[in-house]
Order: C-alpha cells, then structure tokens, then sequence
C-alpha cells in the first residue's frame, strides 16, 4: 500500500513536470517544431507578429543585424529572396537581437535608418529581450528559419544557411533556402533540413 | 649607399616577421587529433570580429607564459569572407601577436563545421581546449573573459 503511494506521487510529480515544460514552451526549436508567436516592433513602429501571416504559405524568418560582415554580403540575397518568395506565399520577416549596447551600429535608429537606406520591403524587427532568437535557438547572423504554415501553426521546415558561398552570391553551388521553400510550394520534402554556416555570433547581453 | 641598402634591410626584417600558413582542413584536423602530452587550444576567430579582438589578450597572456604542455592556435577564419589574406597579415604584425597565427581556407563551412566540433553553430568566436593524452575536450562558442582559459585547461585535465 505504501509502495503504492509512492508510486501515484512520483507519476503525479511527473506529469506535473510534464505539464509545466510543455507549457514554458520549447527552447531551441529542431525541424518539425511549432513555433510560439512572438510579436516585435518593426521599424515602421508597428508590432508584427506571425499571426499577420494567417494566409502565406509559410515565412522565412531572418536573424539579422546591421553590422556584421555576412549581414552585409547576404544584405541583398534577403532582399532577393523576399521579392521571389512573398509573391509566391513566402514572405521575409528579419528580426535583430543584438544588444546595441555592445554592438554601435545595432540601435533601433541604425536598424531604421538600414531599412530605408535598402528600400526594405519586409520588416526588420527589434528583438529587444532577446527573448525570440533565444526560442528560436538562432545563433550567427544571418540565420534563418524557414516556417511553413499548417493550419495556422508555424512549423520548422529549415534551419540554417542562405546558401554555401557567403564571399560571392554568383559561386553558389547549394541554395539551401530557395530549395528548401522551392520543395515546400511543390509539396515536397526538403532535402537539407539543417546546414551550418561561419558568421558572426548574436551579441547577447551579460 | 643607403638607397641600396634600405631594400635589403627591408628583406632582411620580413624574413624574420613570419607570415601565419594558410591551411586546409586536413591540417587543422591533424593538429586537433594530435596525441601528444600537451593541451591544445584553438580559437578561432577573424579580424572583423569584435568579441574575438576582445578575447585575444587572454589566448596572447597564455603564450607568454611559455608552457611547455600547453600549445595556442589562433585559427583565422577572414578567408571565408574575403579571399585576401593581407589583412590578416596586417593585424598580425601591427598587434605583434606571439601565438601561432593559421589562415584556414576552406568552402562550403556546412560540409566540415561539424568535423571540427557537432557543437558549434558556426558562430564567431569559438574556443576549443583538448587534452591530447586523454583526448578530453571543452567547447566554447561565445567570447571568453579573464579566467575562462585557466579554468578550461584544469577541467579537460580532471
């Protein structure tokens, strides 16, 4: 009988532990994870969240800054690849979470100030808590997340690289988010879920 | 007389600065596998780095300590951005580093990140400390500050 006590207290305890991880949400998304919505001030000042893309296919989510050297060389492959893919159901979001404490070049004001510059056409959203790129388990800038869209859910379909050749776009040989959202519109697997790239690390606060 | 011997003056001197190697893979992996009685810290970094400009005292105090089992490398990855080695040469001679400089030049980061450590996303900078007897090894992907080396050389020597 006692035996039997213990035992209810322990699933108890467990199911318990169960409930409360699953409720604080996972960190570190892998593929196949549904992400958490997040809502970001955008440098038009509005808040984007991913509930504004209840009817796109999918978002290929950016972790970005202004300041790192292969935010620059991939500046205008983003931009390239939100004028392929917003029309086609996959549009851009960028989000930069570095601390602008530890990185000059990263205030909301430079962040504006790039977006115009560039004639952004997608948003660049301040990540002031860090809160998101920590769920999201993003790393380097650029990083990037291909979400797809499954009846309101945002499930990871990529992580990883914009392509194999950060020193120049033309000597790509794998474009691995063309081909991952390329695979996603025709309903097919993607074929490399998860790559790695060298870039520049988040500057996370101390 | 000095128009003549100012060019061979100028030979002389950078025949003694001598400019850090450029590597491939194979190498880099040769020197992490190594079994030897030492511990091996490599760091790698870039010149456009910040963080990795900020940790480099801690890499450059532990060279200048001379011991005899530990071995620093500091691993450039500016060949991955920019195919000219020059400025790292630069940087090299205008911070007279004292650790062993390498250039690593390979494409394609996604084919090998993982041969050098699963647990590194690619970001920079990045440390790793092996002991190459046991073969015990640390991995650190973000910047170290005083005291980090020191206290990751004694854990891979547990």
């Amino acid at each position: 009988m006692l035996v039997d006590m213990k035992l209810i207290k322990n699933t108890f305890l467990f199911a318990c532990l169960v409930l409360i991880t699953a409720a604080a949400g996972k960190l570190n998304y892998g593929v196949g994870d549904t992400v958490s919505d997040f809502k970001l001030k955008n440098v038009d000042g509005k808040i984007v969240s991913l509930a504004n893309y209840k009817t796109s296919k999918g978002v290929i989510v950016i972790f970005d800054c202004n300041t790192c050297p292969y935010s620059r060389a991939y500046n205008e492959r983003i931009i390239a690849l939100n004028k392929k893919y917003a029309p086609l159901g996959y549009p851009v979001i960028t989000i930069n979470a570095n601390d602008p404490e530890q990185s000059d070049g990263d205030s909301f004001e430079e962040m504006v100030s790039l977006a115009k510059r560039k004639n952004y056409d997608f948003p660049y959203l301040v990540d002031e808590t860090q809160e998101v790129a920590k769920s999201f388990g993003a790393t380097n800038t650029p990083h990037v997340f291909v979400l797809k869209n499954e009846n309101n859910a945002f499930k990871v379909a990529y992580i990883g690289a914009i392509d194999d050749s950060p020193r120049d776009a033309s000597n790509a040989s794998k474009k691995y988010v063309e081909n991952a959202v390329d695979a996603l519109l025709a309903n097919k697997a993607v074929t490399s879920t998860k790559t790695k790239a060298i870039g520049c690390g988040i500057k996370w606060k101390d | 007389m000095v128009v003549r011997i100012f060019p061979l003056l100028f030979l002389a001197c950078s025949a003694f600065a001598q400019a850090p190697k450029v590597i491939k893979l194979q190498e880099l992996q040769a020197l992490m596998n190594k079994k030897s009685d030492n511990i091996q810290v490599i760091n790698f970094w870039a010149t456009w780095c910040g963080p990795c400009i900020k940790e480099m005292p801690l890499f450059e105090k532990l060279t200048a300590e001379n011991r005899v089992d530990v071995k620093v490398t500091l691993v450039s990855m500016d060949l991955d951005l920019d195919p000219n080695p020059e400025k790292v040469y630069k940087f090299v001679a205008r911070k007279n580093l004292k650790s062993e400089v390498v250039l690593l030049d390979e494409k394609n980061p996604d084919s090998w990140i993982n041969k050098v450590d699963k647990e590194w996303q690619g970001s920079l900078p990045a440390t790793i400390v092996i002991n190459q007897k046991t073969g015990q090894r640390k991995f650190v992907g973000k910047e170290l500050h005083e005291g980090d080396l020191e206290r990751l050389i004694e854990e891979v020597q547990k």
